[in-house]
């Protein structure tokens, strides 16, 4: 298979203009006669089935929550970046596409993410024209601030709950949209299969969770936004809900799945207290605007810490590591996510560690709260602290925050073209769930603006292209490429409900997270990841003798919801440390022990691995193919990120 | 008028009438209290019950009382309809308790109501009231219908209930009919709560204290 | 610690549901409340019962999922979302009463489920602005004081959640709709539509079965995002206003 990116031709300023030109058109009266089904309803999808809308073309959205706006996007809390250079400090979208290429770790394509970049400015305009109330200085314009990995002040924000008032902003687009009848919102619907007739993506089924219902959606275009992987760990910062099944279960129509590998482990969550914890909760990167993140220099003094014997404020300064600081001079705290994580994990290795268990390092608002009072860290912070001191009990005006690093994001997804387009006609992934724009690391503030990007900027151009190729007529879902799909959906169900084994499905997915987070985690390793690899498949296996699922499937039954999510991650699980072990470089937040550079660093093997590793489901238990795509850089020189 | 909000509205409106129909009220029974035989109590009945303007205005009133009434039984119903199936267990620490029974304690004023009406303004009007006359002119003699009833202890004692409802069913209203009309602004908000409990207290306790001297006073 | 539960229990929406008595032995106090409920789940489950089901999603506060009546309210006894209320707030031996909202215009779905999706339908009434994709002036063109954005962020934080509805004595969804007429009459940008907004989404609220406000204010006593009751007085003086003055007749 050849992967074809599609990356136009020409200057890489002018490749999106170009494009945008070139693509065909639908004619306004002739949108009506369009179907698109769109699946998630966060930024990227509700943004996406809003703007589909406005053009006219008949849409079909679906979310598995009970509304729209309660999609994971509401959870991001620092902010969305934009190249708007309104603080005069030399940002342009240039920076910003090099900023966002460099923290990649030179793993994602440059038209993608320099396309990212020129559209950012426009997200800003949008969400203020939807009433989004962002933060803003006295004199009434908008305020910015900085984040890991830059080093401009391009963040937008709205106090710690950008994500919130962003997704809000799309969901109000949605809602008129529904309202105006261009819109058709199916909450409460979980996709369990994608229908393709005739080569080419024309449908959905889906379980109607209250009624169990096993439903058929045809259209004449599919757009997956259906979020990232995470949960494959069992603990992360996702929500309960959030899963894999839709775009896996695409991937095993056809559509290659890309960089699965890449995992972004956020370095600043709060710390797991014990093994009820069903998820870990993100503390904001902003925090390390004004955090200084130390652990003791003394193993003995941290060993007292864990103890109770000593309180980490009457550690003299002098035998604190502030080991960002000290190893990176010029970014310190504010170094991009998988180094500020993978240094912790350092720290706490070398038995530094605090808290309990060992496994948290301090994050200390003291200096902030002498230099600029306690006033002023509440008004950026506050909410942030509250919600600290509500789960731990502890007051961080007082005593440092304990953080430690937890799975957040997924930079691998569906592969797709320029055009946001899977290999398979017709498919579409935006957001999360695609693999494009952040390499293999993301960068903190910049999911929101993906995720916008895709939904309100990009998608309502390239989808048109393909539209406009494509016949009026609509697929009926009596089509047998329907009931079979159907049938294969019930019979899974069926199949889940049939084991009746001793374990639930909970017990199997802390199991697989177990086995992720242990091998295929901040730090991997050869011998590791080929033992991750036998014990997810033996876990598999497990699972479908001995699993129990109670109930029926024509009912609301949480359970099986959860199966049908955990049978995929298991699956999933595997093909992430397959091409963990096949990416045998270090790169972003992949980091394998045996390619490291004698500080310790990430070191890439850009003659080797300098392509996207998309693989091809060839059937149950079968390998999947890898196909690569090579990554050419035209504008950025690959350099050994250096954060010192 | 017919949504939740435009009845609410008329709640609070007539309800502030109503505030200011009490203060009229209380300034005229003060007048039992006088040592003159009930002289200046009569004369201002007889005003009341005769002069044009006032009956007009009296006519506004019997209609005020009529839709806060008729109105807060519409929105209960419906609000009763709001939560057909209820809780098994409720705290109530969030909210005060009369906020939560306005109807309840609107009832109790509803009930002292129609006692009262028909002791003193039936009376008044159209039953046998014996005459006085002071400086040639005929007065009908409500001051003595007054003395007699407050001279029973039940009545009294019922009199004494309504007013202690009409003070929480005021302790609520008065400051809930301004958020009703949309005026809450944080520099007034302190006096409008300053106020509606100062009126809220002393208005039904002066009512409250003018039975008690004449029951005590006729001992 | 030692925790008895009596839950609410319903087959569907069509079953007359009942409480059921739970016994859990062994709890955390670092759990959180909803952590509770999956080891009491767990628990169910390996006695082959059905396990009770509830509504949850993102398990930090924001997504508004969550939706318990605990021991007589919304969230439970502190000022936040169910998930973020942690078992430290609980004694041993405490028995806890875990109810679904009730209001006619959240009806139960099953056990705590209850379908929310008036809500949306109140938003889908007027609850935006009616701006297309692309095409909107630039992001500084319009300044605005940093009060009122401040003061509309406050009002938009709402998540949803509807405990506002399960606290209030009439089911009235007045902190919710004010929330969001609020943060849009604030904002330049809310102007336009500002008088038909409102009258729109308080007729949708009207007929979705929501009751008459009060004026408790046990809404705003419960609401995790401490919305505040400001915005109701806010809410009826743009109505008035709207009502006063618009065309619509």
């Amino acid at each position: 298979m050849k992967l074809d990116s599609k990356i136009p031709e020409g200057p890489i300023a002018e490749k999106w203009s170009k494009h945008k030109f070139n693509v065909k058109l639908v004619n306004p009266a002739n949108k009506r006669k369009y179907d698109i089904i769109v699946v998630g309803t966060g930024l990227a999808g509700a943004s996406a089935a809003a703007s589909f809308g406005e053009l006219g073309y008949n849409v079909k959205a679906f979310c598995f929550q009970d509304s729209p706006r309660r999609a994971h996007s509401i959870a991001a809390q620092g902010g969305i970046n934009a190249a708007k250079n309104y603080q005069n400090d030399g940002d342009s979208i240039f920076r910003l596409f090099y900023d966002t290429v460099k923290g990649g770790d030179y793993r994602s394509r440059e038209g993608n993410v320099y396309r990212l970049a020129e559209v950012s400015v426009d997200i800003i305009d949008q969400c203020v024209a939807q009433g989004v109330p962002f933060a803003r200085e006295y004199g009434g314009l908008l305020a910015n601030r900085s984040f890991g990995g830059a080093q401009v002040s391009r963040t937008f924000y709205a106090r710690g709950q950008t994500g919130q008032q962003l997704l809000l902003g799309a969901y109000s687009a949605l809602s008129r949209q529904v309202s105006n009848g261009k819109v058709k919102m199916y909450t409460r619907s979980e996709m369990l299969d994608l229908v393709m007739v005739d080569g080419k993506a024309r449908g959905i089924v889906t379980r109607n969770l209250i009624t169990g219902e096993i439903e058929s959606h045809s259209a004449h275009a599919v757009v997956l936004a259906t979020g990232g992987y995470g949960n494959v760990f069992y603990l992360s910062t996702n929500a309960m809900g959030s899963n894999a099944t839709a775009a896996w279960r695409a991937h095993k129509k056809g559509a290659l799945f890309a960089n699965p590998c890449y995992t972004q482990i956020h370095p600043t969550c709060i710390p797991v207290s014990g093994d009820h914890q069903s998820k870990l909760t993100l503390m904001s990167e902003s925090l390390r605007n004004d955090g200084r993140v130390w652990v003791p220099k003394d193993k003995a003094d941290s060993e007292k810490i864990r103890k109770g014997q000593l309180k980490p404020t009457d550690l003299p300064e002098d035998k604190r590591d502030y080991y960002l600081e000290r190893r990176y001079p010029s970014f310190g705290n504010l170094v991009p996510r998988d180094v500020a994580s993978r240094n912790a994990k350092y720290v706490c290795d070398e038995g530094r560690g605090v808290s309990t268990t060992g496994l948290a390092v301090y994050l200390d608002f003291a200096d902030a709260i002498k230099r600029d009072g306690r006033a002023a860290i509440e008004g950026k912070y506050g909410n942030l602290f509250d919600m600290y001191q509500q789960i731990t009990g502890d007051n961080p005006y007082e005593t440092p925050m304990k953080i430690y690093p937890a799975v957040h994001y997924t930079m691998g997804g569906l592969w797709v073209d320029y055009n946001l387009m899977t290999n398979v006609d017709g498919l579409y992934a935006i957001g999360e769930a695609n693999f494009s724009d952040h390499g293999a690391n993301r960068l903190g503030a910049s999911a929101l603006m993906q995720g916008l990007a895709d939904g309100y900027f990009v998608i309502p151009y390239t989808i048109g292209d393909y539209l406009a190729k494509m016949p009026y007529d609509k697929v009926s879902t009596d089509h047998e490429a329907f009931k079979e799909a159907e049938s294969r959906v019930k019979e899974i169900n069926d199949k889940l409900l049939r084991i009746k084994g001793n374990r639930t499905v909970d017990e199997f997915h802390k199991a697989l997270g177990h086995i992720m987070w242990e091998y295929c985690g901040m730090s991997r390793n050869e011998e590791g990841l080929k033992k991750a690899k036998t014990e997810i498949q033996k876990l598999r296996k497990e699972f479908w003798e001995d699993v129990n699922v109670l109930g029926t499937n024509e009912e609301l039954n949480q359970s099986l919801e959860k199966a049908n999510r955990v049978a995929d991650f298991l699956e999933l699980g595997e093909l992430m440390v397959e091409d963990a072990l096949n990416r045998s470089e270090s790169c972003g937040g992949h980091f394998r022990e045996e390619s490291q550079t004698e500080e310790g660093e990430a070191k890439r093997k850009d003659d080797e691995f300098s392509y996207v590793a998309a693989w091809e489901y060839k059937g149950p238990e079968a390998p999947e193919e890898l196909h690569k795509e090579d990554l050419v850089f035209e504008n950025v020189k690959l350099t050994q990120r250096s954060y010192k | 008028m017919s949504s939740t909000l435009g009845k609410k509205l008329l709640m609070a409106l007539t309800g502030l009438f109503l505030v200011i129909f009490l203060v009229v009220h209380l300034s005229g029974n003060l007048q039992l209290l006088l040592n003159d035989e009930g002289r200046a109590f009569n004369v201002y009945a007889k005003f009341m019950t005769t002069n044009p303007l006032i009956k007009t205005t009296s006519f506004i009133l019997y209609a005020t009382f009529i839709i806060h009434i008729v109105w807060a039984i519409m929105l209960t119903v419906n609000n009763k309809k709001s939560r057909p199936v209820g809780y098994a267990k409720v705290s109530g620490s969030n909210s005060t308790w009369s906020s939560r029974n306005m109807g309840i304690l609107g009832t109790i004023i509803f009930i002292f109501l129609v006692i009262h009406l028909k002791n003193f303004w039936y009376v008044m009007h159209w039953g046998p009231v014996e005459m006085v006359k002071y400086d040639g002119v005929e007065y009908k003699d409500l001051y003595a219908t007054v003395d007699v009833a407050f001279s029973q202890l039940w009545y009294v004692v019922l009199y004494v209930v309504a007013m202690l409802g009409l003070m929480f069913h005021l302790f609520h209203g008065f400051a809930s009919a301004f958020q009703t009309l949309g005026l809450n602004h944080v520099k007034y908000n302190p006096v409008i709560k300053f106020v509606g409990a100062a009126f809220a207290i002393i208005v039904p306790a002066m009512f409250a204290a003018i039975p008690v001297i004449i029951y005590f006073k006729n001992l | 610690m030692k925790i008895t539960l009596k839950v609410w229990r319903q087959k569907n929406a069509q079953d007359k549901g009942g409480f059921k008595t739970y016994q859990l032995d062994d709890v955390s106090p670092d759990m959180s409340f909803l952590e509770m409920f999956d080891v009491l789940n767990e628990q169910i489950l390996k006695k082959g019962e059905d396990p009770v089901h509830f509504d949850h999603d993102c398990r930090e506060g924001i997504c508004g999922t969550c939706s318990m009546y605990i021991n007589g309210k919304p969230h439970g006894p502190k000022q936040t979302t169910t998930c973020q209320l942690h078992m430290r707030s609980f004694s041993d031996g405490d028995t806890i009463v875990v109810e679904p909202w009730r209001a006619q215009a959240f009806p139960v779905v099953k056990d705590l489920v209850v379908n929310r999706s008036s809500f949306d339908r109140v938003i889908q009434a007027g609850g935006y602005v009616s701006v297309n994709t692309g095409g909107v002036p630039d992001a500084n063109e319009i300044p605005i004081p940093k009060k009122i954005a401040d003061e509309a962020f406050d009002s938009a934080t709402c998540i949803g959640c509807g405990a506002c509805v399960a606290a209030c004595k009439n089911a009235s969804a007045m902190l919710f709709v004010s929330a969001k007429v609020s943060q849009l009459a604030m904002l330049p940008q809310g102007q336009v539509e500002r008088k038909t907004r409102v009258e729109k989404m308080v007729a949708q609220m009207d007929e979705e079965g929501f009751g008459a406000c009060s004026n408790t204010g046990a809404c705003s006593a419960e609401c995790p995002k401490e919305i505040s009751l400001e915005n109701i007085a806010r809410l009826n003086r743009e109505y008035l206003k709207a009502k006063s003055s618009s065309d619509n007749v």
